[in-house]
């Protein structure tokens, strides 16, 4: 009964979102000027500087100060930001022609020219983690005029222009004279202004009076960006239940991140807009592949054979509103959504298991699972999981450290054989470092880094998705992960901030709010 | 008396040689690593290690303790590494909650659990005195973090007389600020009188039955005199120690409470600064902690001398 009772609650929610259809809200009618928010967000973010930095809270709060040269629309396809139009490719894709949008000016008052983009794309790709990885294919950036750049590649590369779209580890555009390893000075050409940071206490941003918005309608992230609000306040807020009391009492407007637990009772306030964003990510148990027994196919497709992943879900995120027990490594509508080795999934076989483990020659070495508890829905899984395991004849030992303990230890082979971590679903796959040789998981397959190359190389949309869904089969077929399933996320909005559009990465420019 | 003062002194500078190179050891030996932390979980290993280069953490420990203690030294706590600023900076900025905030629930404690006490060992054995106990023993059950979220659900996100969180934002004004104060400070006021309350309870009991109140009671003396002027005075001794203590703690950053109630205090500074694994941050705050905590017993025990006349150093 309390579970229908839920499922009634959530059934009706202001918003239940999908990730691709919540992209199309677009800016209200009648749009109030002015106006203070307060965000709440999970903690503080490490650094402004979101070049450097893969943390999601990073690019979420910095997205509103810099700019990238594009962006993702609805659709998630890249569409131009500071860049005018999209870039024209020559020389069979090794040369490629970007021009500037004029007009477009610093918060320091300074304008944008090539000089700024030429001089951001090279700190990019020294710095920046996702930067680097294309640094060997980037060979040069160079200003052709005021307003136009080329970039020279070795060759073809397809994900060029998501990478130059992602508000993480991001190709922020910055003041040629401001670039330098350190940034010391937050000068970027977005619809906000950083007004003032006092950590663990807010970030508060401020309406950039000189901004100039790209043209056309509001699209997912690209398309016009008002600036309404008079300020954006960040506030940092890690304890779950006090973000849901604080929006409760009215006294924040936005809320990320909270706990699913607290549904109804967001659903029984009045002027709050509970909002489900379906399908946000998706948790995984990485392999070690680099030491140890997970070294070995047979015990590794042992794991795949053993867990059930629906209890796994279950435990972590309670309702099914929550959670959807789906083995392939996109959910539809992503255009990446597919069949391939799907079959493996979700088998909770545990003769199967004692087979693999058998085929494998496993001597009974305990299989170090490597958790943390500050994301609950970790632990939980892990334990559901060292169940499932056992049954199938893995002596299991749980590790429970800290995310900072866990980030740390999984760069040394010698201390783990699985560690759990999730991901929100990447627009482009080759975003995700998991297939990368240099990831911990270590996965330095011939076949793969073939399928890998091929899938980077090629231009066409459709043959990617046939390629992607290959290296899919791999996945499934070498285990290099066990993808557990998708999970919702649940936020809360007053209902009288207006015309956001809900992006996995919340933006605030074209909100409003009602007097 | 001075003797004893320089004597002291010198105490307390070889007890914080010794928090001090504890501390740097401790911090050092746990895993984690903020490189890791602050690039993100998609960063490369490499990506790791070039940012510990640039932090100096890649060198020799004992290079990077002699640096932190030729440092200190010099009055230099370091920088830290995710705020980017001073941490003598970053540490005065979280000053203000937590003094105001030891402050007031100290004045709630004392307020609620002296009288309380008193009233209790003079009545012992009344309906009062078992309630008391009853009670005290119930705080000092209650964990702070459970008081503060059902004080949030009543005062906040129930009547709305009350934030639930935070410490105002940048225009909030003095009186803002405090108002932010109530819940947190009524929390830990509350728990805190627990132990305050049975100290006093008990330090009382021990004096009412001495001789001198007895005599003072024969003497007439009304029993207002014979509890404040007589036995109250003499049973300070321990309730300012337990007094003391509870201070050091609170101004010591209450950690629960600053985190549940999103206060910027010292508190939530150091549980920051432990996940984040900014080791410039954890080290001086639990270097001032300590500081605090030494200079605090010294006080109470300077205290004593006026407190008690018996009292000889």
């Amino acid at each position: 009964m309390v579970r229908f009772r839920s499922r009634l609650a959530i059934a009706g929610v202001a918003l239940v979102a999908c990730a691709g259809s919540l992209l199309a809200q677009g800016a209200p009618a009648t749009v109030t000027k002015g106006g203070v928010i307060d965000v709440s967000t999970i903690g503080e973010p490490p650094t402004l500087d979101s070049m450097v930095s893969t943390a999601d809270i990073v690019g979420m709060i910095s997205q509103h100060i810099f700019e990238t040269l594009y962006t993702f629309d609805e659709k998630w396809s890249p569409q131009p930001l500071l860049a005018d139009g999209m870039p024209t490719f020559a020389d069979e894709g090794k040369s490629v022609t970007i021009k500037l949008r004029s007009g477009v000016k610093f918060h320091d008052g300074s304008d944008f020219d090539a000089d700024d983009a030429v001089a951001s794309l090279n700190r990019w790709l020294t710095l920046s983690p996702r930067g680097k990885s294309v640094a060997g294919t980037v060979t040069k950036v160079d200003k052709v005029d005021a307003l136009t750049i080329r970039l020279t590649l070795t060759g073809p590369l397809a994900p060029l222009l998501p990478l130059l779209s992602f508000n993480n580890s991001a190709a922020i555009m910055l003041p040629s004279d401001k670039v330098g390893p350190q940034m010391t000075e937050t000068v970027g050409t977005g619809p906000y202004r950083l007004m003032e940071r006092k950590p663990d206490q807010y970030i508060r941003l401020g309406r950039f009076d000189g901004y100039k918005s790209p043209p056309g309608a509001a699209d997912g992230y690209a398309g016009a960006r008002g600036n309404h609000l008079d300020e954006i306040r960040f506030v940092p807020v890690p304890d779950a239940n006090s973000r849901v009391e604080a929006m409760l009492a009215g006294q924040h407007q936005y809320s990320e991140s909270m706990p699913v637990e607290s549904i109804d009772r967001l659903k029984g306030k009045a002027g709050i807009a509970p909002i489900i964003l379906k399908p946000f990510g998706f948790p995984i148990f990485a392999m070690n592949m680099r030491k140890g027994i997970m070294t070995s196919l047979d015990l590794r497709r042992a794991v795949q054979a053993a867990l059930g992943p629906e209890d796994m879900l279950a435990a972590a995120f309670g309702e099914k509103d929550f959670y959807t027990a789906n083995g392939s490594l996109y959910p539809k509508p992503f255009i990446w959504n597919s069949d391939a080795g799907v079959k493996a999934y979700g088998q909770a076989n545990a003769k199967a298991a004692a087979d693999l483990l058998k085929a494998g020659k496993y001597d009974g070495s305990p299989l170090r699972i490597l958790t943390s508890r500050q994301y609950e829905f970790h632990f939980k899984m892990a334990q559901v999981a060292a169940e499932y395991l056992k049954a199938g004849g893995f002596k299991v030992q749980l590790d429970v450290v800290d995310w900072a303990t866990l980030t740390q230890r999984r760069g040394n082979p010698d201390l783990w054989d699985i560690f759990i971590t999730h991901s929100p679903f990447l627009p482009e796959p080759s975003l995700n470092s998991v297939y990368a040789d240099s990831s911990p998981i270590g996965w330095t397959n011939a076949k793969k880094n073939e399928v890998l190359a091929a899938f980077n190389k090629e231009l066409d949309p459709a043959k990617r998705v046939a390629i992607f869904a290959e290296l899919q089969g791999l996945i499934f077929a070498d285990v290099p992960f066990y993808k557990v399933g998708d999970f919702n996320a649940l936020r809360a909005r007053s209902v009288k901030l207006k015309g956001m559009n809900e992006l996995p990465w919340p933006a605030f420019w074209n909100a409003s709010l009602d007097k | 008396m001075l003797a004893y003062i320089v004597k002291r002194f010198i105490g307390m500078l070889v007890v914080m040689f010794l928090v001090v190179t504890a501390v740097f050891i401790i911090v050092r030996m746990t895993p984690g690593d903020p490189a890791a932390v602050m690039l993100g979980p998609d960063a490369t290993t490499a990506d790791v290690q070039a940012l510990r280069q640039r932090l100096g953490l890649d060198r020799p420990i004992i290079v990077q303790y002699l640096q932190f203690f030729g440092n200190l030294l010099t009055g230099d706590l370091g920088r830290s590494i995710f705020l980017n600023a001073p941490v003598t900076q970053v540490l005065a900025a979280r000053a203000e909650p937590t003094l105001f905030l030891t402050l007031f629930s100290l004045l709630i404690a004392v307020g609620i659990a002296v009288p309380a006490g008193v009233y209790a060992a003079c009545h012992r054995g009344s309906l009062f005195d078992q309630a008391a106990l009853a009670f005290a023993m119930l705080l000092a059950s209650i964990p702070s973090f459970w008081m503060g979220l059902v004080l949030i659900q009543i005062f906040a996100s129930g009547l709305g007389w009350l934030p639930a969180s935070g410490y105002g934002g940048p225009d909030a004004s003095f009186g803002e600020r405090l108002r932010h104060l109530a819940l947190p400070a009524v929390t830990l006021g509350v728990v805190s009188s627990a132990l305050i309350l049975r100290f006093t309870r008990a330090s009382m009991l021990d004096v009412l039955g001495d001789d001198y109140v007895r005599t003072a009671r024969s003497k007439g003396a009304s029993e207002f005199v014979v509890v404040m002027k007589h036995a109250f005075k003499n049973a300070l001794v321990p309730i300012v120690t337990v007094i003391g203590l509870t201070a050091a703690l609170l101004a010591a950053g209450a950690v629960v409470t600053e985190t549940v109630f999103g206060l910027p205090g010292v508190g939530s500074l150091v549980v920051n600064a432990v996940l984040r694994r900014d080791y410039p941050v954890i080290e001086a705050t639990l270097l001032v902690v300590a500081g605090l905590y030494v200079l605090i017993n010294f006080l109470i025990d300077l205290m004593y001398l006026a407190i008690d006349p018996r009292v000889r150093f």
